[in-house]
């Protein structure tokens, strides 16, 4: 485990608590420290009780864990919703005179900083930069330099004149004053600082990234949690490269835009949430039959129906997998990190436009809330290589036209894939529908025919299966008996939690996932193992039902329910406990 | 695009299995001609068509086509327009999939404004499934699913596309081919979103709404004074429900298209092999 500290500012929605928060982030970030952020919020625009939680080391960060050191409490509310992770050397910074706070004392050994917030912060130009102050106060007990902070205030505020970034610098400048003289501190924290540049996002913006990146000029998507920063991120940026982002009437509508761009021969995407999902539905099969590339992003939240929209789980992995009707061949891909969020939508587009089909980029709402530092040369753009497949233009239209001149967009060739004109190609011209048709895209109920469009759309998977890379990533000691498997997100937590067992003397294996179908058969991997431990964020166990089916064997598994993501520590603890034998009964508390 | 384009060009060699006599034969043809009026060819056309009897068009017409599903032709021949402006894009659907199941995007592709067409098909029976009472039928129409009428009020989707804001509105007659076909002609060259709904009697299912119904009935507004950029007009006609009008009701000329209003002038299909020459400066937003 790196040797990290866990930071969090709490209070009621409407508090400003997400953009104090991410200053924060920020400026750790520019000072060369790696940073993985969290979020405690809920579906309400003012109230409640919200959190912006950072964890920071030098070393990577590849998760939260089940600690908080230093926590900016606004309300008592934000005390009590972390007391599980607060400890007895942790630090409250409070505003006493505030009403509500004015009774607040510390629980337990931990020490309370009573800062006057409110009052500095007029001292230094406005009420409004409350939250600031405490960012000073916190910036003293993490022995974290200042001078990163005045960074991050200026990149937040710079827009808005130089008088305000001032008054920033100001604010900070005295909570961190106010702490230096009044308070003698129990820890002595040093924030050591890098000359490291990092950069600072989230699984939504690499999407988003990933999509301009990889060509996307088309986005049509209906606002919803957590999904929607995919289009915030790409509305303005997509169009600087003649895209555009349309915001539809509803997700019937967004993927229906998504597919007719799509047939105009744009790289386009749509993306959604749960039950933004169960709408598109509908239009799966479509996509499907008449062989349109479009890349359908689900960034998961917990359900069923409105379940908890703030909340983490991996519940849709069945949907994906097997929503609509009928039989409908299709690629699901699950990124597994923030900065997979991004390589994985590239090779989305690719393998939608090279074979045609609909492909599934299945995130979740860990990945979409987290901000995390990378090193830019992960983004690699010279990397980057645009294949758009068996698109046919006006000079070699005719290889594909029957013995009438009619184009056949539906031929059944040895690979399954067809040939792709655009409309506007000459000679090109053609129907197609998602009625069962023939090659030419008309429609057709003759047996013959049907099986050999069938067929023909299957061996797209089954090429694809050939010809491209459907391996896990594998991580921790290869040659243990001992298998851990996941999908998605939750690998952060395993490779931190791997570590946690190295150090208790637990080795194991870990393949984490982010091709659910086509997939790598890991049936031998699975058999080969003393124990198999599935881990998913959801509760029935889909990603160990789907192994299970492949393996003809039975795999442990590790379920989590509570609309709370994996934490390393937790992780570790319920591998070892199935790895000794024993059911954990985490979730019954 | 070549300039001695005839209407026969957009027919498909595919021979079409509707009833004999049905309206949707008329409602087709004026579309072909439309489109080798307005001097388009099958190789820049898009049409979209959605589910049911009308559905069927894009099987019978030659052009690049999707036939898609139910309710959702609108949002396909958006995102279709949208990708590539130079594209001339016809939607065309019946009464079902356009005022029933597809409702909801018919209101906002009216106020969206795309410049394309839009052609119902409108029998007011649903025929594919064999005679159903569909949005447009009468209150007291007796069909299988409303053997004592249907008890609801039908919908006036003239008056639907008006409240929506609806920048060319207009109606005609499959059976009148030289002016159903004018009409569709004005609705292509319209700049935003050009609407026809089109009489178009279902000889095997409605034996109110038919050929004759509409032909002793129908005034077209041709043979009238009527102003079709006159709002408070338009509006009169439109809510007048003992009167079945033919022409071009309302059109606000100074309407532009949504995809211009966005900016959008070429088309969206050509990407380099790379990422943006630029796109490291995406990365250094996140510093």
């Amino acid at each position: 485990m790196p040797d990290d500290l866990n930071w969090a500012i709490g209070g009621e929605a409407g508090d400003g608590i997400d953009s104090t928060g991410k200053i924060f982030a920020q400026a750790l970030s520019r000072a060369g420290r790696h940073v993985f952020t969290s979020k405690d919020f809920a579906s309400r625009i003012r109230g409640g009780y919200t959190a912006y939680k950072v964890r920071t080391a030098v070393d990577r960060v590849e998760s939260v864990v089940d600690r908080l050191d230093i926590l900016i409490a606004l309300t008592e509310r934000t005390v009590d919703e972390n007391m599980d992770e607060l400890h007895d050397d942790s630090v409250i910074i409070f505003d006493g005179e505030r009403t509500m706070m004015k009774d607040f004392e510390a629980p337990g050994e931990m020490t309370g900083l009573d800062v006057p917030l409110k009052r500095l912060a007029e001292e230094a130009g406005g009420a409004i930069v409350r939250n600031i102050v405490a960012l000073g106060a916190a910036c003293e007990v993490a022995g974290f330099p200042i001078e990163n902070l005045d960074e991050a205030l200026e990149k937040r505020f710079s827009d808005k004149g130089s008088a305000i970034v001032d008054t920033n610098k100001e604010a900070a400048r005295l909570g961190q004053e106010y702490v230096q003289d009044e308070y003698e501190l129990p820890i002595d924290y040093a924030l050591e600082t890098t000359d490291n540049d990092y950069v600072l996002l989230n699984g939504d913006e690499a999407i988003g990234m990933g999509a301009i990146a990889a060509g996307c000029r088309f986005y049509s998507g209906y606002p919803i949690t957590p999904a929607t920063d995919v289009m915030e991120y790409l509305t303005g940026r997509v169009d600087r490269y003649g895209g555009k982002v349309v915001q539809a009437e509803d997700e019937l509508s967004a993927i229906n835009m998504a597919l007719g761009a799509a047939r105009a021969g744009a790289r386009s995407m749509t993306a959604t949430s749960g039950p933004g999902i169960d709408l598109m539905t509908e239009t799966f099969g479509l996509i499907a039959q008449t062989e349109t590339p479009l890349v359908i992003c689900d960034v998961m939240r917990s359900g069923p129906s409105t379940g908890m929209p703030t909340k983490q789980e991996q519940g849709d992995l069945n949907m994906t997998l097997y929503g609509g009707h009928g039989e409908i061949p299709r690629f699901v891909l699950a990124p597994t990190t923030v900065a997979e969020c991004f390589h994985k939508t590239i090779e989305a587009f690719n393998l939608a436009e090279k074979y045609q089909t609909p492909v599934f980029l299945v995130s979740d709402l860990a990945m979409a809330v987290t901000e995390q530092t990378y090193e830019p040369e992960q983004f690699d753009m010279d990397a980057v290589e645009i294949e758009r497949g068996r698109v046919v233009g006006e000079d070699d239209v005719e290889e594909w036209t029957n013995e009438k001149d009619q184009f056949t967009p539906h031929a059944a060739t040895d690979d399954g894939v067809s040939p792709r004109t655009f409309p506007g190609v000459e000679g090109g011209a053609h129907m197609t529908t998602g009625l069962e048709h023939d090659e030419l895209g008309r429609r057709t109920e003759e047996e013959e025919i049907r099986v050999e469009q069938v067929d023909k759309r299957q061996r797209k998977v089954e090429t694809a299966l050939e010809r491209e890379d459907w391996s896990p990533r594998e991580f921790g000691d290869p040659d243990s008996d001992s298998l851990v498997i996941s999908w998605g997100s939750n690998e952060g937590a395993m490779l931190e939690a791997i570590d946690i067992l190295e150090d208790e003397g637990v080795d194991v294996r870990f393949l984490s996932c982010p091709y659910i179908f086509p997939r790598e058969d890991l049936a031998e991997d699975i058999r080969d193992a003393d124990e198999v431990i599935v881990v998913e964020c959801n509760a029935t166990g889909q990603w160990a039902d789907v192994l299970e089916h492949d393996a003809l064997e039975r795999v442990k598994r590790i379920n989590k329910y509570t609309g709370v993501r994996f934490k390393a520590d937790e992780l570790a603890e319920r591998v070892k406990q199935e790895l000794a034998g024993e059911t954990a009964e985490v979730e019954a508390e | 695009m070549s300039s001695d384009i005839r209407f026969t060009d957009f027919k498909s060699d595919a021979q079409p299995t509707w009833c004999p006599g049905c309206g949707d034969f008329g409602t087709m043809n004026g579309m072909m001609k439309a489109l080798a009026n307005t001097g388009n060819d099958p190789d820049n056309t898009f049409v979209v068509a959605g589910i049911g009897c009308s559905g069927k068009i894009g099987t019978y017409m030659h052009s690049y086509a999707l036939h898609g599903v139910h309710g959702r032709a609108l949002p396909v021949g958006i995102g279709v327009k949208m990708a590539n402006p130079n594209l001339e894009v016809m939607v065309a659907g019946g009464d079902g999939d356009g005022y029933s199941i597809g409702a909801g995007h018919f209101v906002h592709a009216v106020r969206r404004n795309v410049d394309m067409s839009y052609i119902v098909m409108d029998n007011r029976i649903y025929g594919l499934t064999k005679g159903q009472f569909s949005p447009t039928s009468r209150e007291d129409f007796e069909t299988s699913t409303s053997p004592e009428g249907t008890k609801q009020q039908p919908v006036n989707p003239l008056a639907l596309a008006l409240s929506a804001g609806g920048t060319f509105i207009a109606q005609s007659f499959s059976s009148d081919a030289q002016r159903h076909a004018e009409i569709v002609q004005q609705a292509i060259e319209h700049d935003g979103f050009g609407f026809v709904n089109v009489y178009s009697p279902c000889v095997t299912f409605n034996d109110v709404d038919t050929y004759d119904y509409f032909r002793d009935t129908i005034v077209d507004l041709e043979d009238t004074d009527h102003d079709p950029t006159d709002y408070d007009d338009a509006k009169e006609k439109i809510l007048d429900a003992d009167k079945e009008y033919q022409g071009v009701i309302y059109q606000d000329e100074s309407s532009v298209g949504f995809e211009e209003r966005e900016g959008i002038t070429e088309s969206m299909a050509d990407i380099p092999d790379g990422a943006p020459d630029d796109a490291m400066d995406l990365v250094r937003e996140f510093y």
